[in-house]
């Protein structure tokens, strides 16, 4: 029985039949891709995008040179060097993310008191020269000025989860 | 003609406007198929993607307006590969190594000769036009044979030896299919096959050759070297076949234009060997019900017609690319297993039965 049943398959393709229809179906149903530039996929706040070096409302740099983000950071991505400001606070001279060496962990984020570094959402970013994948401390804290707000609306969502 | 032609010509005026006439058909014939290869392989692109939920191209639109988004793709992707350098591999047979690709093309092209477009328009009506079609379709895998064997490369050797064993090995079934309806047309002018399937869908070759079609249509995709049948391409094995060597223009031409261009011919020929070519559907109730016939655009619509022969054609043609996304390669062996032990001899039983038919005058020998 088995043996007729399996011949009456072959002769009449019938798995072949079973396939083309899984096909067919698949091409009327709706499809996955996003129109990507124009279509995106929703982001979390909490996303772990570019970096961004923050300021209190009056201007002041948040960064107190503790170091912890340098101390955390698995990959060594991070350069500190500090000294006293001109107000007589301790503040950093130097801070340098390479972007090659990150991986976007997020613990410097987590390591810092007082929610300097943080890292945005934005993650189309490019580089078009040698040496564009060192972020200083201007570049950094020139994208916490515009993005501010996203950054303070994320960290507020957020907020009630720490 | 124009009258100025004869004024300038005197008696052979005739001639020359026939032979102009003929040019500018044939001009014709292989503008639009090389359009047509064009919109297959974006068809395919987007047949597939689909198939396998997602979108295919749709990005590149012609002249950069707003509308027909993906459209214009194939000419993106001809003008990218004219662009591309040619090389020719050191210690290769330079001259045989560039001529492979126009063996390849132009039987693939030539073979349009024969096809009845329309109950007015075919290229050529010879009276021997199937075993015209048979034999140029077989002059495919010298240039395939060459391609491998000028290329100098293990690779590209071992996919010619695969790819000339596989077509040579569904030739005979194909031939054999073919047989079949020329003892069912009782012509070898495809023209004639054609009028001998008059009188509706049910009249159509298929009916009675319903074995043989499937075998002609599976040897059709084999001979194209087209999934699943495509170990002469095999990367997982042999990187990419015949082809691996060439690149640019002499790869558009060997490779793309070829297959698509065959696959356009095998699906043609598909259509006016099984299923009436430009004969309508409706065919034998339209003689039927002169009211419908003679409505002036209904009746041209509905009627016989070239535009039966493209829907047929396209019909084809979206199978040939449905079975590609659904089917995994065949084993190597397995092919010539499949064409040897189960098409041939399929296709021989069944001309034993044709036989038996037309002795008892069923089907098309009733009259």
């Amino acid at each position: 029985m088995k043996r007729i049943r399996s011949f009456f398959q072959t002769i009449f393709l019938s798995e072949l039949l079973r396939g083309l229809s899984v096909t067919v179906r698949n091409f009327f149903r709706p499809k996955v891709t996003l129109n990507y530039p124009e279509e995106k996929t929703p982001q979390s706040s909490r996303f772990r995008g570019l970096h961004a070096l923050r300021r209190y409302p009056n201007g002041q740099e948040r960064c107190i040179a503790c170091k912890l983000c340098e101390a955390v950071c698995p990959a060594l991505a991070i350069t500190i060097e500090s000294d006293v400001g001109p107000d007589g606070t301790r503040r950093t001279t130097r801070y340098d993310i390479d972007l090659f060496k990150c991986i976007y962990c997020g613990f410097c984020e987590e390591a810092c008191p007082v929610d300097a570094i943080v890292e945005t959402r934005i993650h189309e970013y490019h580089m078009e020269n040698r040496g564009e994948n060192i972020m200083t401390k201007d570049k950094l804290l020139a994208i916490g000025e515009k993005y501010e707000a996203m950054i303070a609306a994320d960290k507020a969502s957020d907020s009630q989860f720490r | 003609m124009p009258s100025f032609l004869a004024d300038w010509f005197g008696p052979g005026a005739p001639e020359i406007w026939a032979t102009f006439l003929v040019t500018a058909q044939i001009v014709g014939v292989l503008i639009s198929l090389v359009i047509a290869v064009a919109m297959l392989t974006l068809a395919e692109r987007k047949v597939i993607g689909y198939m396998q939920l997602r979108r295919g191209p749709n990005r590149v639109s012609f002249f950069g307006l707003p509308i027909l988004h993906g459209l214009a793709q194939p000419f993106a992707d001809v003008v990218k590969l004219l662009l591309k350098e040619i090389i020719v591999p050191a210690r290769s047979s330079r001259f045989l190594f560039l001529l492979a690709p126009l063996i390849v093309l132009v039987p693939a092209m030539a073979a349009w000769a024969v096809i009845p477009f329309s109950p007015e328009f075919v290229l050529a009506d010879v009276d021997a036009g199937l075993l015209y079609v048979l034999a140029l379709t077989s002059m495919g895998v010298y240039g395939v044979i060459l391609a491998g064997w000028a290329s100098n490369s293990k690779y590209a050797f071992l996919g010619a030896m695969r790819s000339a064993a596989q077509m040579v090995a569904y030739e005979i079934a194909m031939g054999f299919a073919l047989v079949g309806v020329l003892m069912a047309a009782g012509s070898l002018n495809l023209g004639e096959i054609v009028r001998e399937q008059q009188g509706g869908f049910g009249s159509w070759n298929w009916l009675w050759l319903f074995p043989l079609f499937i075998v002609y249509f599976i040897s059709g995709i084999a001979e194209t070297n087209r999934a699943p049948f495509d170990v002469a391409e095999g990367e997982s094995e042999i990187v990419a076949g015949f082809h691996v060597e060439y690149s640019g223009a002499a790869f558009a031409t060997l490779f793309a234009l070829p297959e698509y261009a065959n696959m356009i011919l095998i699906s043609a020929l598909a259509s006016v060997f099984f299923f009436g070519g430009w004969l309508s559907p409706l065919d034998g109730y339209l003689s039927a019900d002169a009211a419908i016939r003679d409505t002036p655009l209904l009746g041209a619509v509905l009627g016989n017609g070239f535009h039966w022969l493209f829907l047929k054609i396209g019909i084809f043609l979206l199978i040939f690319l449905w079975v590609r996304a659904t089917f995994p390669r065949y084993r190597y062996d397995q092919v010539m297993r499949l064409g040897w032990k189960v098409l041939i001899p399929i296709t021989l039983v069944w001309i034993a039965v044709e036989g038996v038919l037309a002795w008892l005058k069923v089907g098309p020998w009733a009259a």
